[in-house]
């Protein structure tokens, strides 16, 4: 292999942003025909390297070559026509687009200057069916579809774009195990047809699983590049992290840890349900108890969690907190009753970006008390503060713009949001979905920790070893039925494995 | 420290009213000169302030409305019918100077001001129009309601009291100025010291998410329109009180487009999220300077509209951070190739 030609080469990358050194003579290749994982903890400049890559950063010194000949990349478009495509780790498509031309947006085919419609929703449907084995209808917009398929459409995007060098970023951290395996058969079938894929995720497994090269990146410095198959993943970890302190191993120690018996009941629904959303439910929460909801991407999951919360009301059964006897009908008056709910899109329904961290953080303890009882500043910064030592969050300087934070630490913030306003029961909904591995770590101890002070916890998670972890009780979902319930001494990865896939 | 200064969300706003007075300055020597005539200060400065005193309020209300993510297109006929419902009123009144009129007068006006203000507030927040169109309604049928009331003429008063608000004095300044302050301040104080500027925010920078967060954000949205329909209502009293009459038909003509560019002139994104009161106020400035200059240089009537058009590209092009950037970027380009040669001659 050695032998062979890199298509892409970058040497000697250094890229700084005011007062952040982000990238520091970093080396990366990659070869035709291969999986090439960039790995590295938050914050180790894995997204500007892509960044730099596609052209949305310029590079303050280094070369980047593509076929042995040096290129500059001066724009997303260059990237592009370079014949670098990337998917991120949001879907960045036009929602209210339909998904046809989410595909062929900007390269519609035309005739005369018209587009010629039909022809664009076949290609896209032959596109989608032949490449990805999807068969779904082209014309309607891409909001109708769940972001599972709604990745599959970025990707097949990238792939309409001939493309030599395909990024994936954080591609998976939305898909349900089969759809994985999906996406892995269709990238195993790039790679034999010559395509260079960087792969970057949080998934060890998934590494492991696909990829032959590994590069890892610490603080924006270069590591290493490894053969996956010569390194265990031990080693790989400690590259990443850097510090002779394994989080990894210390946390199946806290899942041993018998906890007293759960309080009284904290909520309950009853029949609870939603037309397309979720059928009828039956689902009580104990104080002191978290309770894990598994199941596939659409068994109803998420669903369920907006419910409790309001955010989306029932049209079904009722929903009794136990100790104000009352029902939730908005997110107001589930705030008002003690109840939090941090949800999966951290981007679109969690931070508000133009905002700091320290206004972040208030928010909704001061949407609470309304507008005439204002947090003092003095207090803020205290909040701001204490939070963000209590939550481990960087920067430290709360006055930071959130939205340029990497995910991990927003999710943190919003964390420190809903913990501030002390509540009774937190809906947690894939809380650790595309965050590294050290703040993994923090927020499953946090949701432990919390919950033997007494706070209920609904824990949602694709990953079913982390809703084992924390969970005293799981309830699993199908098709948007409970179909088991499971207590601690139950719990195995196998029942419910089976539970969820069913038959 | 240099950096810090440009960086400043006021320093480029400054920067260009600056950069008009001392045209104004180069142009006529007496531009700054301010006179004392019966115990008033008058001069040039002073006029600007006065005449820029309704767009001003305009444009503070229009801010906070701009900072949701909403844009309000109704001002100029909100202008018009307070103006004329004020007018009317003293008009009707068989003693003009009685001072129980004239409050009534006011408190009509902005009373259907405020009203106006819910009508807007309730399309945007409950019907969920989008705010151009829902505010659009109102821009048209607003000078016909403002024509209704004056039954299509001109409705001039003889008030003494009335004149007041927009042409009397007060401690040597035009009394308007300490309209537009006290507004400013009430403006300033509901967003800085309450939550109310943290909701507004937050509302314009994401509405799902804030909603999540338990805002109301029907009730931010529903306030900021009444806010600035009621910001409105107090120039369209200020302007008509300054001629003492009352025209439907041209009261507050395009004012809502001179609002919205004295706000995206302060530095507040028509993306909603972070909004600068003060910007706003220094963009309004900025646009009564430049209507003054344009008259006072003599410009032909027939080409102002042109020449104010340019100049307003030219401020918004300076304003525009990848301009500056693009034209920083050609200009080291430009000169690199030479210094290069200077240095390949040298060795």
């Amino acid at each position: 292999m050695s032998n062979r030609k890199p298509v892409l080469e970058m040497k000697g990358i250094t890229k700084s942003f005011p007062g952040v050194k982000a990238l520091t003579d970093v080396r990366f290749r990659l070869f035709p025909g291969e999986v090439h994982a960039l790995m590295g903890e938050n914050g180790a400049g894995k997204s500007t390297l892509i960044k730099v890559l596609t052209g949305v950063y310029s590079i303050d010194s280094g070369t980047i070559s593509l076929d042995g000949r040096e290129v500059a990349i001066s724009g997303p478009l260059e990237a592009q026509k370079a014949g670098i495509s990337t998917v991120y780790q949001e879907v960045n498509l036009c929602p209210n687009l339909t998904v046809a031309e989410n595909i062929y947006i900007g390269r519609e085919p035309r005739r005369l200057g018209r587009i010629i419609w039909k022809q664009m929703n076949k290609d896209a449907e032959a596109l989608l069916k032949e490449r990805l084995n999807l068969q779904i209808d082209v014309t309607l917009p891409l909001s109708h579809y769940p972001v599972a398929i709604q990745q599959l459409v970025a990707i097949a995007r990238a792939l309409s774009i001939s493309a030599k060098v395909l990024i994936l970023d954080e591609p998976t951290s939305s898909l349900d195990r089969n759809e994985v395996q999906q996406l892995f058969s269709i990238m195993r079938k790039l790679k034999s047809e010559g395509l260079a894929i960087l792969f970057v995720t949080h998934f060890l497994d998934q590494v492991y699983e696909m990829s032959d090269r590994l590069t890892v990146l610490r603080s924006g410095e270069y590591i290493g590049e490894y053969m996956a198959a010569e390194l265990p993943r031990f080693e790989l970890v400690l590259k990443m992290i850097g510090k002779e302190l394994n989080l990894l191993e210390e946390l199946p120690a806290l899942s041993e840890e018998t906890k007293e018996a759960s309080g009284s009941v904290m909520i309950s629904s009853e029949g609870l349900g939603r037309k397309g959303a979720i059928e009828p439910l039956d689902l009580q929460i104990r104080k002191g108890e978290v309770l894990g909801l598994a199941g596939l991407l659409g068994s109803g999951r998420t669903e369920t969690a907006r419910l409790f919360f309001g955010a989306d009301r029932a049209d079904k059964g009722r929903l009794v907190v136990a100790d104000t006897g009352q029902g939730v009908s908005s997110p107001r008056s589930a705030i008002s009753q003690g109840i939090a709910f941090c949800s999966e899109n951290r981007k679109s329904e969690g931070i508000i970006d133009d905002l700091t961290i320290r206004e972040n953080i208030i928010l909704a303890l001061q949407a609470s008390r309304g507008w005439f009882r204002p947090i003092s500043r003095r207090r803020q910064d205290e909040i701001a503060d204490e939070y963000m030592r209590l939550l481990n969050i960087n920067p430290k300087n709360p006055e930071h713009i959130i939205k340029n934070l990497s995910g991990g630490n927003q999710q943190k913030v919003l964390l420190a949001r809903w913990l501030l306003t002390q509540p009774k029961l937190l809906i947690l909904d894939e809380p650790t979905r595309g965050i590294d591995i050290g703040a993994k770590a923090e927020i499953q101890k946090l949701v432990l920790s919390l919950s033997r002070q007494g706070m209920a916890v609904l824990f949602i998670s694709s990953e079913i070893e982390e809703v084992i972890r924390v969970s005293d009780r799981i309830a699993v979902l199908r098709d948007r039925v409970k179909v088991k319930e499971l207590g601690r001494e139950q719990m195995n990865q196998h029942d419910i494995m089976q539970a969820m896939a069913g038959g | 420290m240099a950096n810090k200064l440009i960086k400043h969300h006021l320093f480029w706003p400054l920067s260009v009213l600056a950069a008009l007075l001392l045209f104004n300055l180069l142009y006529s020597p007496d531009f700054f000169r301010i006179v004392v005539r019966d115990g008033n200060l008058y001069g040039s400065l002073i006029d600007i302030l006065n005449f820029g005193a309704p767009l001003i309020l305009v444009s503070i209300g229009m801010t906070l409305v701009i900072a949701t993510k909403g844009i309000d297109l109704s001002v100029g006929s909100v202008v018009a019918i307070s103006g004329a419902v004020a007018c009317l009123i003293v008009s009707q009144a068989s003693d003009q100077s009685a001072m129980g009129v004239i409050w009534t007068a006011i408190a009509s006006s902005l009373l259907l001001a405020v009203l106006l203000g819910v009508w807007n507030g309730v399309l945007v927040s409950a019907a969920r129009i989008q705010p151009i169109i829902a505010t659009l309604i109102l821009m048209v049928a607003g000078r016909g309601i403002a024509q209704l009331i004056t039954s299509g003429q001109i409705i001039t008063v003889s008030s003494a009291p009335y004149q007041f608000i927009g042409a009397g004095s007060f401690l040597s300044l035009p009394f308007s100025i300490f309209i537009v302050g006290a507004v400013l301040l009430i403006a300033a104080l509901l967003a800085r010291k309450t939550a109310l500027g943290l909701f507004i925010e937050s509302v314009g920078s994401n509405p799902r998410a804030s909603r999540l967060a338990g805002l109301r954000s029907g009730t931010v949205i529903l306030s900021v329109y009444m806010f600035c329909s009621l910001c409105a209502g107090i120039a369209g009293i200020i302007l008509s009180s300054n001629v003492s009459s009352a025209d439907g038909n041209n009261a507050g003509l395009w004012y809502e487009l001179d609002a919205i560019l004295a706000v995206v002139i302060g530095g507040t994104s028509l993306n909603g999220g972070r909004f600068y009161l003060m910007g706003t106020v220094v963009g309004a400035l900025i646009i009564q300077t430049l209507t003054t200059t344009i008259y006072m240089i003599g410009v032909p009537p027939e080409i102002t509209l042109v020449v104010k058009a340019f100049v307003v590209l030219a401020v918004c092009l300076i304003q525009s951070e990848a301009f500056r950037k693009s034209i920083m970027h050609r200009w080291k380009k430009r000169k690199y190739p030479a210094e290069q040669e200077v240095a390949t001659h040298a060795s």
